[in-house]
């Protein structure tokens, strides 16, 4: 039996298939592969065109040193990384988007997974029920879901409008509570990384408890009746039921969360006056945008994919584990 | 509008679409995709015959594409000079967005633009780009063109000081019309200055203080407030102070970005003297935080006396802004006796711009356009529908205008050839935003002292000029 037929075979319906080809022990493989490969064509072709190509031509034009506004542009090696390199207003954004790399994902789950936790299994043992959430955490876990519901775009103001020095509500409340001593009258230009931090913590919370209940929920109760038999208290019921049987989300989350992260663009517009700080995707828009230097600013995407793509695969790595089945 | 970066609900809803196209982060660099094509410039003279009635030769019907900003002076007065094109050279087709960037880029590049383009808003496109790729066409022709009303003169000599400057880059040609004429300066309620506080407005910093002060003593009513999240407003009352304290010179030294230019005796004077405003308690607490809005709206409501500010705002805070306040525009307060220039120096220029693109069809009929626009009926038009001066001299005489656009129009006349227009804004925008604007507000706010701030604002232009990659002009 030819390789060369069973070739042939993968591109042909199975109708078409020779008999031959049939009757072969490696037609189950072929099969199989075939039928994966043809449904997924029409998405991969749309994928390849639409995002692998773009980001192709990407690492081209950040090569050259094309203003975004003519047709002509010359090519110019590894010029921009060159100057991205030199550049401290890049350096000052980058360090920036890794603060908020490293500790928005490291907050968010944290709180999600606490929060999620006292909604499912936190509460008081009630009859009938080995677990359950606190008192009224229906309605908690519709009240952290808001968030989510909101334009991040009107997130960001109405967050501005919290920290504004004459009209806000961040001042005064620290005042009642006898903190008058830390009051600002610049938040959003002083602290606005540790702003932006907590608007980006705080508008994703909710989703990650939604999202770590559902895990949470498909435990199964009981895992959580043998411990209690056991004498496990809440805190170890956590760390050695919950946490690792929610793994496989967390991780999800995170990545998803850090990607979040790196962006952080419609906040930081937004929100943070122009002397407070910059991330990587606003530096890229105002080098893009105001300055007219489109291939620079590519070049800054590029380096923003490559940390995402290094992030991501890292994630991957270290936190594979095998998958417990319940 | 125009002259600070104002974020809507507009703009920010479109910000946020935007943020989508950043999720992935990487991916908003690609829409370099786009590149390739290119046009073939288009003649400036149309087919139509040559004559004073009809200067660049329009075709008849040969019709005319725009796109008008749609912000603050919305499209009714451009839809009004579509009316009169249409009597003449054929059917327009007008367009209008507030998103100028992400529609006419991909058009520009592609070679496929319109024939006239209100480059405005928050998302306008950066005229030193578009100049260095040859995008947009030189308008000397316009100005040199006989003027709508009078073929005797040209629409040059129909226009305010300070219009063909700021479409000016490094040389003679004119890339862009600024229609809206703006005056920046320090305003106040003429009433609570006048009849409350029974004083002048102060020409010297002492007496400055002294006002300040006795505002804030007698009526709880401080000094000054401004857009502490936009700082650079500051410089709508600082530089022309400079230019008062040291002669013109300051400014070109500036715009030149001359080693030093910020260190010059005049400009330290005045950073110094903002910088005793606030030592001395006399600006709003708070100020260095708010935007540009919250600190309109503490003004208009009698909280501060002066604000730095253009002649937008009356428009902008007129839901704010009392009826009884009679709003004015003093020229900036000197420092005594021994400045170089009269009291009177503003800060007044043409906003607003309106280019041809290089690569139009029907450049001539975009030309045409722009001259129908310059004619003393449509501005007097504009003034009349959206309550701003245009550039057209003499468009909004006997007019009745609102109190603030009056009292900038006597600034104006005060000021005589004491009218400066700070080019560096244009030409090295992140200057004029990320450095001096910052620093100002950081002086203000006391982090810097008036030497620091200075120093800084010199280092960063010291950098741009070295700058290779920065285009520079004069």
């Amino acid at each position: 039996m030819p390789t060369r037929r069973l070739v042939l075979a993968f591109f042909l319906p199975p109708s078409l298939t020779p008999d031959a080809v049939k009757y072969d022990r490696r037609y189950r493989a072929l099969d199989k592969y075939r039928f994966v490969a043809w449904f997924t064509l029409l998405p991969l072709a749309f994928y390849l065109l639409l995002v692998a190509w773009p980001f192709v031509q990407a690492f081209y034009y950040s090569m050259t040193d094309w203003s975004g506004y003519g047709t002509e542009f010359n090519f110019i090696g590894i010029d921009n990384y060159v100057r991205l390199w030199n550049d401290s207003q890049f350096w000052e954004a980058t360090r920036n988007s890794l603060f908020l790399l490293v500790f928005a994902p490291v907050i968010t789950l944290a709180l999600g997974l606490f929060f999620a936790y006292m909604l499912n299994a936190g509460g008081r043992h009630r009859r009938n029920e080995t677990v359950s959430g606190v008192f009224g955490s229906k309605f908690y876990k519709i009240v952290y879901f808001f968030p989510q519901v909101l334009s991040v775009a009107i997130i960001a103001v109405i967050w501005a409008r919290a920290f504004s020095p004459r009209s806000g509500v961040v001042n005064p409340l620290l005042e009642n509570v006898g903190l008058g001593a830390l009051t600002q009258n610049d938040w959003l230009g002083k602290y606005g990384l540790w702003v932006t931090l907590l608007v980006l913590c705080w508008s994703f919370v909710g989703f990650y408890v939604v999202l770590f209940s559902a895990s949470m929920g498909s435990i199964p109760k009981e895992i959580y009746e043998a411990s209690l038999l056991d004498g496990a208290n809440r805190s170890t019921t956590f760390f050695r039921i919950t946490f690792p049987l929610t793994w496989d989300a967390i991780r999800t989350g995170w990545i998803y969360m850090g990607i979040q992260a790196l962006d952080a663009f419609a906040i930081v517009s937004i929100m943070i006056p122009r002397q407070g700080i910059d991330v990587l995707p606003t530096f890229l828009y105002l080098k893009a945008f105001r300055d007219g230097q489109a291939a620079y600013a590519t070049a800054v995407g590029v380096v923003l994919f490559v940390i995402t793509l290094t992030f991501a695969l890292l994630m991957m790595r270290v936190g594979r584990r095998d998958r417990i089945e319940f | 509008m125009t002259s600070s970066s104002h974020l809507n609900r507009r703009t920010l809803l479109k910000r946020s679409a935007l943020a989508g196209a950043f999720t992935v982060p990487g991916v908003a660099a690609l829409t370099s995709c786009a590149s390739g094509g290119g046009g073939n410039g288009g003649d400036s003279t149309g087919s139509g015959e040559v004559s004073d009635r009809n200067p660049f030769g329009v075709a008849e019907d040969g019709g005319v594409e725009v796109v008008i900003f749609d912000g603050g002076f919305g499209d009714e007065y451009a839809r009004d000079t579509a009316k009169l094109f249409e009597e003449s050279y054929g059917s327009v087709t007008l367009d209008s967005t507030q998103e100028i960037s992400q529609l006419m880029q991909p058009r520009l590049v592609g070679g496929n633009p319109p024939d006239m383009i209100n480059n405005s808003g928050a998302n306008q496109m950066p005229h030193p780009a578009l100049i260095r790729d040859n995008q947009i066409a030189d308008l000397t022709e316009l100005f040199d063109a006989p003027s709508w009303d009078d073929p005797d003169v040209p629409v040059r000599d129909t226009l305010l000081p300070g219009t063909i400057e700021v479409g000016q880059y490094g040389d003679d040609a004119s890339y862009h019309l600024n229609y809206v004429y703006t005056v920046h300066g320090t305003w106040y309620s003429k009433r609570f200055l006048n009849d409350t506080l029974e004083e002048e407005f102060p020409q010297t910093w002492d007496e400055m203080i002294r006002v300040c002060e006795k505002a804030r003593r007698d009526h709880d009513v401080y000094g000054w407030t401004y857009a502490g999240q936009h700082a650079r407003y500051l410089a709508f009352s600082m530089l022309p102070m400079a230019v008062k304290v040291g002669g013109k010179e300051v400014m070109e030294a500036i715009d030149r970005l001359e080693p030093d230019a910020w260190k010059a005796d005049a400009v330290v004077a005045t950073f110094e003297a903002f910088e005793e405003l606030a030592a001395r308690g006399l600006v709003l607490p708070g100020t260095p935080g708010i935007d540009h809005i919250d600190s309109q709206t503490e003004w208009a409501q009698g909280r501060a006396l002066f604000i730095p500010n253009g002649s937008w705002v009356e428009n902008e805070s007129k839901e704010v802004i009392p009826d009884d306040f009679d709003l004015a525009v003093g020229a900036p307060t000197g420092l005594d006796s021994s400045d170089v220039l009269p009291y009177g120096v503003i800060y007044a220029a043409a906003g607003e711009p309106f280019l041809v693109p290089q690569n139009a069809k029907n450049r001539a009929a975009g030309m045409e356009y722009l001259r129908m626009m310059l004619s003393n009926d449509m501005a007097r038009n504009f003034t009349d529908k959206v309550a701003s001066l245009t550039c057209v001299a003499g468009s909004a005489d006997d007019l009745d205008l609102p109190p603030g656009l009056a009292s900038a129009q006597q600034a104006i006349q005060g000021a005589g050839d004491n009218i400066i227009v700070p080019r560096f804004r244009d030409w090295y925008a992140e200057l004029f935003i990320d450095h001096m604007g910052v620093a100002m507000g950081q002086m203000m706010a006391g982090e810097l002292t008036a030497a620091q701030a200075t120093d800084r604002i010199q280092q960063a232009a010291d950098r741009i000029a070295q700058d290779d990659n920065v285009e520079k002009y004069l």
